[in-house]
């Protein structure tokens, strides 16, 4: 007992990778069997962090449950871990999502061992990048996520659907997404290499604590360029890599394509958590690093965020496709959190940047559950009826009515409506930065209203309108066990809706404590 | 003394390859097992090296040292310290999964793995070699059976071209460096060819200067630096899958390796006052290798040109002269030492069965050898400088050194990751996923279980390092601070 | 007058040699036909015998002294050049046995045994005037020997041919040395140096035109340009046996006659000759190498090669120093083991294939692994690789070349070895790669021939790997010239 909470994180981050083997060597055929102790296994890191939740001070300053051991000695970079408040919420929400994605996953029937394997690697790879207190450990874990990630899509993504590229050839559209999502996220990470390179060079140490102390008295140079230009350079970086996962405007065309193209479960890690490893950046080593920069370009990203608000609430509008519209949701929703990231970053430690911060946080957790939600329901659908596409579907709430609420509370949830979770932390988001970025703010509003009317846009062509009579009598309606995976998200929003306190009292302690010396 | 492991190793190969040659010819069962039992021996011996190398004392261990040619100051003299360790385990593993996959070998495989052998005592005795001529001497003897196992055994459309053009450019670069390692020792006046008497020659800035070129790219020719690399893919490709796993898994680092134990370390201040243009050549290494890989049909020259882009960047790493980026440089030679084994490794299976190496005309590969795909892909990663893989723990430092040294080469050269993530991502999907092509189906197999063995060994050492790269970045940092203290600090 | 028997004991091998070759004429007439094979094993046997109490007692050690009247110096370099003299013509004996008709002819070894003996006293020879006899008695058997295929018009033409470029080369040579006894006064060639000194005709045109004259006899021996174009076509023509033997003892003799004439009588001219000799090594190499590049036929591939081989060994010469002459012998060492073992694969598989062309050697390693092994190792070898031989032995004389500050003759040498390799693995190519019809068959190789074959093997690969012992030879012998 001892053992497991001085080694809490390891044994978190790092059951995942030998649950993979251990599923890799269950017996070939059986795939029922795989499903299963892929299922059971995957509450085993769940159930850790709970224990890590509730073993928790949120009072104490600094990062909790450290550890640290030798890992690239030449390099000055060590294994070092730990959890903040902030990183604590991300964590519960991966290790909740993990099962449930891989419930939603039994429908798989291609590979099995290889998908759960991949399943659980992508969990290591997310909570590593949560955990890590070094840079390059940071790096490591976020591009590690990336390889499963890829190969979900490519290998079990949808099969219908083909794209053109150039030269005219045509390839399956789930080679296409995951191409460009690979590349994409490559190309960011290419930068944000090359800066972690950079700091590593000037500062000596990949030690994030560290690194907190000693970047603003860093100084020297590195071939005649000042630290400061370093810094700079660094800087951009960090935001741009950070800011195609989140995905922030103009860097988000890989999402669309890489969320329609995924697995069902694919789909709502990677909106429910992958997703939120940008922001997480954002809040984790952009803020902290480079307080001066951040407060100087924070407008500018207050604007993108305002773009990727409003024109993700439009793209979400003019899509036919179910699965697309909920993609753009999430362009929209992720919006918000960067608009409070970069309202605190132009106020850093006040109350309203606080405010403002607590609101992106909890909207990274609600944006988690919900867009998780949306897509899973979106893939019950799909599976049924092996299409995406709004204009076949129509009136199917008489003949799937239990799915048909779960849809519209889901989507509420969603919307953010009062008494849902989303509702609070977009109104932080939106409470906390109106002092400082007004206007944008006002202009934000105005994405709002787009999301209500896409929402219910997306509610009204499925279960609304007139019945297409070929489902009659060809649609199930909602199983057991898709309730079973939809029943925690639905009653966390909820909770989080009605009880706020629970979790931001973790997140406002973490967020004050954490920028208190930025 | 104690036992002389590192001689023990070196002979190895080349006794048992003697001993091989003596069994009947149609005996080939047994010549299979004398070799895999051979091969395993180094294995063990060289895991037994690495793992025993005492990283805190650092220097040179395990020494032997025996009069060869007093009169001219020509000695045996072996010994290895943090650089070359982990190039001996590599040696040893490659060699190992080299017999496991050379199994099928038909047609005289009793002189194949004598010729194999002879290559590998080559290889082992340059990596462990401290003398200078004794350098040179086994430097040509990994040479010459190169041609013999490429043009005998290779790939049969191209394999004459290859393996003269592969022997000549090798040759011709060996020997340039030759006349400059012998104007070395003249101009010390040391009278001896020990390289660590030689470190404290203090030759002449003047002398260094015009003298690093000729030895340093001599040598470079085999790590397949721009623009001598064009020996390289061309070999690569003609070669046995074998001898490509150990040519451009071992051989190449062969160049790199003796390009900086003589080049750099005899001769430090031309080392510092070249650089600058050797820096510039790997960039083109780099880049330009990413590219040509990226519009190769031809499966196998795909990974030939990424070996040229790959040793573009220990060669890069070399040429920053500082600590990390040397440091990354050591760990690129293992890492990309035992990823493009590998790739090789799969690609010979591929071709074995598939009979074409046209990558539009294969696919589904995973379905008929499931071993190959994520054996592939943990190459691939690799490849790309993947975290967790050892390609990022070698690379990650390259880049960290370029940047202290030269940053837009750095930014310049980062361009070659992506273009390696899409090539290689293209294979993957081309070649491994998707369907049977109809003309190949019904006409591949599974791999034999050796294969198996073989591919499994070389993705394991890949992840362990990569995974736990302090297991290898210890030592290899310990000979890195060595060649710092020559370079003075620098 | 008497004679002291230490006199008798430094030509004892001589002596031996002499009586060897009467027990071989005798031998002949009392062997039947079908027993005459066993003569090469008589005259391999009597050799081996004259060179262990050479070996193990008549080693000059301690110096060289001169005997009989200052007419012969026993030294380092006449032991080394010696014992390579009777190891090649051991080993040219035993090659011989199995060749048809010849084999069995008690002349062959009698002509070859009174060649060595000649190679014998011109590398101890002091005085011009039993320089001039020992070679002549080394080059009238080999004009014989090279003939000796009567029934072959190639042969006899390569007998005739040797024999009128021989004479040519031997009657100049001669004026050359009597010009240098009209300008002296004396023949010995210890004494010449100092009346160079004294005389007047110290640097004179007469001086440089003698030097150059005796040059053009020497550069006959060791086939280098300009007198080179006899060889190939005297190889192609002669036994193959014969042909190595040519190329291998009768060239070293004649570097070792070089050696000393040179370094001895003129090394107040070395920078003059020195340089006249480094034109001559890298034309001699260029030459030798890019002909060789277009030969279909392996004998004469092998001769351009041993051309430039003597154009590679002329460099230790011309940079006229310590550590030169030490590689010119070293590399005369390595390059008898080394080509003699070459041209006995050529004639054993000549006369099995019946062809001497280089595509007749395809399949040869699917017919005989053996044979095809020790090819590679003599064509590895020539080309400069290790562990055989030929590395140590090229990298020694480009290490002379550098020393001595002439870097860029040791790149012609560098770069003639990359061209020399091509041609090499070429052949090897075929050996090793090609097929012919019936390469399945294996072929018949004498027990005599194997046992010839590994000597050689044997000795390669001790000359490149332990080279210490042959090394101090090589290194006393160049002390000696000093």
């Amino acid at each position: 007992m001892e053992f497991i909470m001085d080694h809490l994180l390891m044994l978190i981050l790092f059951l995942p990778a030998v649950f993979a083997g251990i599923v890799l060597l269950l017996p070939r055929g059986q795939d029922n069997l795989v499903r299963w102790v892929a299922f059971v296994l995957s509450l085993v890191p769940f159930i850790f962090s709970l224990v890590l939740w509730l073993n928790f001070q949120k009072d104490v300053p600094g990062f909790q449950f450290q550890e640290q051991y030798a890992w690239y000695p030449s390099l000055n970079s060590t294994l070092h871990l730990g959890v903040d408040g902030i990183s604590l919420s991300m964590i519960l929400l991966t290790t909740l999502l993990t099962p449930l994605a891989i419930l939603a996953s039994f429908t798989i029937h291609d590979r099995v061992k290889a998908y759960m394997a991949l399943f659980f690697l992508l969990e290591m790879g997310m909570l590593g990048v949560f955990m890590s207190l070094d840079l390059l450990l940071f790096f490591v874990f976020w591009e590690f996520g990336l390889v499963p990630m890829y190969f979900l899509i490519n290998q079990w993504g949808s099969e219908k659907g083909e794209r053109q590229i150039w030269g005219g050839r045509k390839i399956p559209a789930r080679t296409y997404a995951s191409f460009k999502f690979m590349i994409y996220t490559m190309a960011g990470s290419l930068g944000l290499l090359l800066a972690i390179q950079l700091i590593g060079v000037l500062a000596g140490t990949f030690d994030i604590p560290r690194l907190y102390q000693i970047v603003g008295t860093l100084s020297g140079s590195i071939m005649g360029i000042s630290a400061g230009t370093v810094k700079a350079i660094a800087f951009w970086a960090f935001v741009i890599a950070f800011a195609i996962k989140v995905p922030v405007w103009p860097f988000h065309t890989w999402l669309p394509d890489a969320h329609t193209e995924a697995p069902t479960a694919g789909s709502m890690i990677l909106a429910g958590v992958l997703l939120k490893l940008g922001a997480y950046g954002f809040l984790r080593l952009v803020l902290p690093l480079y307080p001066n920069e951040s407060r100087q370009y924070a407008v500018a990203l207050a604007t993108l965020a305002l773009m990727a608000i409003i024109f993700g609430a439009l793209a979400s509008f003019g899509q036919t496709d179910f699965k697309r519209l909920v993609a753009y949701s999430s362009v929209n929703h992720m919006g918000f959190v960067v608009l409070g990231v970069a309202a605190a970053a132009y106020a850093i430690n006040t109350e309203t940047a606080n405010l403002a911060l607590n609101g992106a946080i909890l909207q990274m957790f609600n944006h988690g559950l919900s867009a998780a939600g949306m897509f899973f329901l979106v893939g019950v659908l799909y599976e049924r009826t092996h299409t995406r596409d709004l204009n076949q579907f129509g009136g199917l709430f008489p003949l799937m009515p239990v799915y048909g609420g779960i849809l519209i509370f889901t989507s509420m949830a969603s919307l953010g409506l009062p008494g849902m979770g989303g509702f609070i932390s977009e109104f932080l988001v939106v409470r906390g930065s109106w002092p400082i970025f007004t206007f944008i703010t006002i202009l934000g509003m105005i994405g709002l209203f787009f999301t209500g009317a896409y929402i219910l846009k997306g509610i009204k062509m499925v279960l609304h309108g007139p019945l297409n009579e070929n489902w009659v009598g060809h649609l199930k309606e909602i199983n057991a066990r898709e309730i079973f995976i939809i029943t925690p998200l639905m009653v966390l929003s909820l909770v989080v809706g009605i009880w706020p306190a629970w979790i931001l009292d973790v997140i406002n302690s973490a967020v004050r404590l954490f920028f208190q010396g930025a | 003394m104690g036992f002389p492991v590192l001689s023990v190793i070196t002979f190895t190969p080349i006794i048992a390859g003697l001993l091989i040659l003596l069994i009947p010819a149609n005996r080939k069962t047994e010549v299979r097992m004398a070799a895999l039992a051979a091969a395993t021996f180094a294995l063990i011996l060289s895991v037994w090296v690495y793992f025993s190398y005492d990283t805190p004392t650092a220097g040179y261990q395990f020494v032997e040292q025996y009069n060869w040619l007093p009169q001219l100051g020509i000695s045996y003299h072996v010994g290895v310290d943090g650089m070359n360790t982990p190039l001996v385990l590599l040696t040893g593993i490659v060699m190992f999964t080299g017999v496991l996959i050379s199994w099928g070998i038909d047609d005289r495989p009793r002189e194949f793995f004598a010729f194999l052998f002879i290559l590998a005592t080559g290889v082992f005795g340059v990596f462990v070699a401290l003398d200078l001529f004794m350098l040179f001497f086994f430097y040509e003897i990994a040479v010459f059976p190169m041609f013999l196992l490429i043009a005998i055994w290779g790939w049969k459309v191209t394999r004459e071209y290859a393996a003269m053009k592969l022997t000549l450019y090798l040759f011709i670069g060996s020997v340039v460096a030759l006349v400059g390692a012998l104007a070395m020792y003249f101009t010390s006046g040391l009278g001896t060819f020990d390289m660590i008497a030689l470190e404290g020659a203090g030759f002449s800035a003047d002398f260094q200067k015009l003298w690093f070129p000729f030895v340093f790219l001599g040598f470079a020719v085999l790590g397949g630096i721009f623009p001598f690399h064009n020996w390289s893919p061309d070999g690569h490709v003609a070669a046995p899958t074998a001898v490509s796993m150990f040519h451009a898994g071992v051989l190449m680092k062969l160049g790199a390796f003796a390009a900086l134990r003589v080049g750099i370390m005899l001769l430090p201040e031309g080392a510092k006052f070249w650089m600058p243009w050797v820096i510039l050549l790997t960039l083109v290494n780099v880049v330009y290798g990413a590219f040509i890989a990226m519009v190769q049909s031809d499966f196998k020259y795909v990974i030939g040109f990424s070996s040229v882009s790959h040793m573009g960047l220990v060669a890069m790493g070399f040429a920053t002269l500082n600590s990390d980026g040397m440091l990354g440089a050591g760990m690129q030679m293992f890492s990309h030492g035992v990823m493009t084994a590998l790739f090789f490794a799969v690609v010979g299976m591929v071709y074995d069965q598939a009979h074409t190496r046209e990558i539009p005309k294969l696919g589904g590969i995973r379905k008929v050898m499931p071993i190959l795909a994520p054996a592939f892909i943990i190459g691939g990663l690799v490849s790309m400088g993947m975290p967790g893989f050892s390609g990022f723990a070698a690379e990650f430092p390259i880049f960290m050194g370029v940047w202290q040294t030269a940053p837009w080469i750095a930014i310049v050269s980062a361009i070659s990751i992506v273009v390696t993530a899409a090539y290689i991502i293209r294979i993957i999907n081309r070649v491994f996923f998707g369907n049977v092509p109809a003309e190949l189906e019904g006409h591949l197999q599974d791999v034999r279980v050796l294969d198996k063995v073989a591919v499994v060994v070389l993705c394991v050492v890949m992840i362990v390092v990569g995974v736990y790269p302090a297991i290898m970045s210890n030592m290899v940092q310990s000979g890195v601070d060595n060649i710092l203290r020559l370079l003075g600090g620098a | 007058m008497t004679i002291d028997p230490s006199e008798i004991l430094a030509i004892l091998p001589e002596i031996l040699l002499v009586v060897l070759a009467l027990v071989v004429l005798v031998a002949d007439l009392v062997l039947k036909d079908e027993q005459r094979r066993m003569l090469g094993w008589v005259t391999a046997g009597g050799l081996l015998f004259v060179i262990i109490p050479l070996l193990f007692f008549f080693r000059p050690t301690d110096g060289a002294t001169f005997m009989w009247g200052g007419a012969i110096r026993v030294d380092m370099l006449g032991f080394v050049f010696k014992l390579l003299a009777y190891f090649g013509a051991a080993i040219t004996a035993i090659l011989a046995m199995d060749y048809e008709v010849i084999g069995k002819r008690g002349e062959l070894y009698m002509l070859l045994i009174i060649s060595t003996l000649g190679m014998s006293v011109m590398v101890m020879a002091a005085d011009l005037i039993l320089l001039y006899v020992a070679i002549e008695t080394t080059s009238i058997p080999l004009y014989a020997l090279a003939g000796m295929r009567t029934k072959s018009d190639k042969s006899v033409e390569s007998g005739f041919k040797y024999l009128l470029f021989g004479a040519m080369a031997s009657a100049i040579m001669l004026y050359g040395f009597s010009l240098l006894y009209g300008m002296t006064g004396q023949t010995n060639i210890y004494l010449l140096a100092e009346a160079f000194q004294l005389g007047t005709a110290s640097g004179t045109p007469l001086l440089y035109g003698s030097l150059l004259i005796i040059l053009v006899g020497f550069a006959f021996k060791i086939s280098a340009v300009p007198m080179h174009f006899w060889a190939p076509d005297v190889y192609e023509g002669a036994p193959t046996p014969i042909a190595g033997f040519l190329s291998t003892a009768s060239k070293a003799a004649g570097f070792a006659v070089l050696l000393r004439v040179f370094l001895v009588a003129f090394p107040e001219y070395a920078t003059q000759w020195g340089m006249i000799l480094a034109v001559i090594s890298t034309i001699t190499m260029t030459i030798g190498n890019m002909i060789a590049l277009a030969q279909k036929n392996i004998k004469r591939l092998l001769a351009y090669s041993s051309i430039a081989h003597a154009g590679y060994a002329l460099i230790g010469v011309a940079v006229a120093s310590q550590l030169g002459v030490t590689s010119v012998t070293y590399y005369m060492i390595a390059y008898l083991a080394t080509n003699l073992a070459a041209f006995a694969v050529v004639g054993i598989y000549g006369r099995i294939a019946g062809s001497d062309e280089i595509s007749a050697y395809a399949g040869l390693s699917r017919r005989s692994p053996g044979l095809a092994l020790v090819m590679m190792v003599a064509l590895l070898s020539l080309a400069g690789m290790p562990p055989f031989g030929g590395f140590v032995a090229k990298v020694f004389v480009f290490a002379a070349a550098v020393d001595a500050g002439l870097i860029w003759l040791a790149v012609v040498g560098v770069i003639n070895s990359i061209i020399g390799l091509y041609y090499y693995l070429t052949v090897l190519k075929i050996v090793y790669l090609y097929r012919s019809e019936g390469d399945e068959v294996p072929l018949e190789v004498s027990r005599s021939s194997w046992f010839a074959l590994g000597l050689l093997v044997a000795a390669i690969l001790l000359i490149g790997t332990v080279f210490a012992p042959w090394f101090n030879w090589a290194s006393q012998s160049a002390l000696a010239m000093f």
